[in-house]
């Protein structure tokens, strides 16, 4: 088990900058999310620390040691892929012994940990089949399997769950989470699904444009983005801009919205404000003035139904704002509705222009 | 009842498409070929105009005269080790191509691969006596380079008659394993090498036995005709370069013996099949 320090690794394919100088610490039995779009180095910065590609320049270790050039089958890792790369012409049980066999362990030995392996992901009585004869879920496992029986000081997944149907892809997210935290192994997990990142990991790593854009545990990338693309990116959030007051921004309108969190900016400059959609109370009236809560009027353009929850379209300023609204079974507004919207300072999170 | 009422008319409609291929099959190679079967058991070629008698002899012929069997080993004998050198040679070549080289130089050296296909057989063996003779290309060139004096004198031999075969076949070998060899996903190797083989490791124990197919149908592609080949033999090994093809290609051009010709031929198909039938389960647990 170990840590891994990445340090202003940069690595370029021609032209195109895949990664520019980023750094990370990914520390020892931590769960982490590296999230983005395609395109954005998650799945190149993966391959470095696994050592499939070498970075132009900056620093790699794992637990303390520099693996900058170090061949892959040297760093051991255990990686899995996102098509599962089990081995066609190999039992399951000896995709599982391949690690261990490669590295010339006895026979007896083998036997032991891949039966353990295969228990750990309940698979136990499956070691004779072929990986054909499995279902994707399945094969899931025994890539997991594969990469763990080795005792990796890293596991590296490469969007695993991304092929899977949504019921077992849940299954798996709750299954791999189990398993993790049963070994304590420190993981690295690459997806595009914002929702996988926020349920399972430790801290997450936005990416984009092969620049690391925001790190931090889920709640405090979710309710304190520093940039627009991150607050949009991880989850859902109506974005204003317009100039720094100090302490929020004034639209171009005249109306002042004000910031309980985010960044603290001179006035003067271009800022923005991002807030939830779930942050936001929706009605039809002014009602009684509210301290000093942000407050706009707008008109409700569009409902979708969601059963637990409805999420309203309201127009204001030729912008169309987003609000969710619990089903409490007291609120239903009609399309074409004159609405009040109001939410505090402090979920509107001020966010420097750029 | 429906399926089977949809396979039938299934069947029906592909009739058209299959219809040339069977009718080609049987018109070119059935024929000639139940022929040659019949000239096999005949005393005399009824062409002639002699009379003619059904007979076992020309088979008996084989078995009576050790020459027969002598040359067959022999050729069986030059069909494995051409096989072995295009494996060498050729399977390197395929990894190459298909997981190396990407884009433009893999289409030139595809093209390179691919043109002693597109070159006549026989300009392919003249060259080749250009070069291996004493005094030819390749002897001119050596002792050009080295300081000291060397004898290149191929011609005429057994090696030459290996390099010629070699030559000629090794595209097969290339583009069946450059078949299979593609078809295998790079995340295998990765996933091989994440787990701590070395990329010999992952040769053996992964790319080898997947692309085992491909390997299976060009050593048989090879193999069947090098052990009933005539021409290379025969102009490439000269005196040495009697082999159990080109004692056929005797009966059939010089001697005019065709039911003896006949008859060795079919006891060659016999032999490589039954080679084949004896080696496929091996072939296909290794595959």
């Amino acid at each position: 088990m170990a840590g891994v320090q990445v340090s202003d690794v940069s690595r370029s394919f021609g032209a195109h900058k895949a990664l520019d100088d980023v750094s990370i610490d990914f520390a020892d039995g931590g769960f982490y999310a590296l999230l983005g779009p395609s395109g954005s180095g998650k799945t190149t910065l993966l391959r470095q620390i696994a050592g499939f590609d070498f970075p132009d320049s900056g620093r790699i270790t794992i637990g303390g040691e520099s693996v900058e050039r170090v061949p892959v089958e040297k760093r051991r890792i255990g990686m899995v892929f996102q098509n599962y790369a089990l081995f066609p012409n190999m039992s399951v049980a000896d995709n599982v012994a391949f690690g261990l066999s490669v590295r010339g362990e006895v026979k007896a030995v083998i036997a032991t940990e891949v039966q353990r392996a295969l228990d750990l992901v309940q698979l136990g009585k499956l070691g004779g089949r072929r990986p054909h004869q499995l279902s994707g879920g399945q094969r899931q496992r025994v890539a997991l399997a594969r990469a763990i029986v080795t005792k990796p000081r890293v596991l590296l997944l490469d969007e695993p769950l991304g092929a899977l149907d949504k019921a077992l892809r849940v299954d798996m997210q709750i299954e791999l989470k189990r398993i993790q935290r049963e070994i304590g192994i420190t993981t690295i997990f690459v997806t595009h699904d914002q929702e996988e990142a926020l349920t399972m990991s430790d801290r997450i790593g936005i990416l984009r444009d092969g620049r690391l854009v925001q790190e931090g545990p889920p709640e405090e990338i979710y309710d304190r983005p520093k940039t627009e693309f991150a607050a949009t990116f991880l989850g859902d959030a109506n974005i204003f801009r317009g100039d720094t007051t100090g302490n929020g921004i004034r639209l171009a309108d005249g109306t002042a919205i004000a910031a309980g969190a985010g960044a603290t900016l001179a006035a003067g400059g271009k800022a923005s404000c991002a807030v939830r959609p779930e942050r936001i109370r929706i009605a039809t009236d002014a009602g009684a003035p509210d301290g000093n809560a942000n407050m706009l009027k707008g008109q409700v353009s569009k409902r979708i139904f969601a059963g637990n929850n409805s999420t309203y379209f309201v127009e204001r300023g030729g912008q169309t704002l987003k609000v969710i609204v619990q089903n409490t079974g007291m609120e239903r507004l009609a399309e074409g509705q004159d609405v009040v919207l109001r939410w505090s300072p402090e979920s509107t999170v001020l966010i420097a222009a750029g | 009842m429906a399926a089977a009422t949809a396979s039938r008319s299934g069947l029906r409609s592909a009739l058209p498409l299959l219809a040339p291929a069977y009718l080609w099959l049987t018109v070119a190679i059935f024929l000639p070929l139940s022929a040659m079967v019949f000239f096999s058991f005949m005393t005399e070629l009824p062409l002639s105009g002699r009379p003619w008698a059904f007979t076992l002899g020309n088979y008996a012929a084989f078995f009576s005269q050790s020459l027969y069997l002598t040359l067959l080993l022999a050729s069986l004998r030059l069909g494995l080790e051409v096989t072995l050198w295009c494996i060498v040679i050729g399977y390197p070549a395929a990894y190459v191509l298909a997981k190396v080289l990407k884009g433009r130089s893999r289409e030139a050296i595809f093209l390179l691969v691919i043109l002693p296909f597109w070159s006549n057989g026989l300009v392919r063996i003249f060259s080749w006596a250009m070069v291996l003779r004493e005094g030819g290309i390749l002897d001119t060139a050596l002792n050009a380079v080295l300081p000291f004096k060397i004898n290149i004198d191929l011609m005429y031999s057994y090696p030459a008659v290996i390099i010629g075969l070699v030559h000629s076949y090794v595209p097969y070998m290339v583009l069946t394993c450059y078949l299979t060899l593609q078809a295998i996903d790079d995340s295998l190797i990765e996933a091989g090498r994440s787990l701590g083989a070395s990329r010999l490791q992952v040769l053996k124990r992964v790319i080898i036995p997947l692309s085992m197919p491909g390997l299976v149908a060009g050593a048989a592609l090879i193999f069947v005709p090098v052990v009933g080949s005539f021409m290379e033999p025969r102009i490439l090994g000269g005196r040495t370069g009697t082999f159990y093809g080109t004692v056929i290609e005797d009966q059939f051009v010089a001697v005019f013996n065709w039911p003896l010709g006949a008859a060795l031929s079919f006891i060659l198909l016999a032999v490589v099949l039954v080679i084949l039938a004896v080696a496929s389960p091996v072939l296909r647990r290794a595959a």
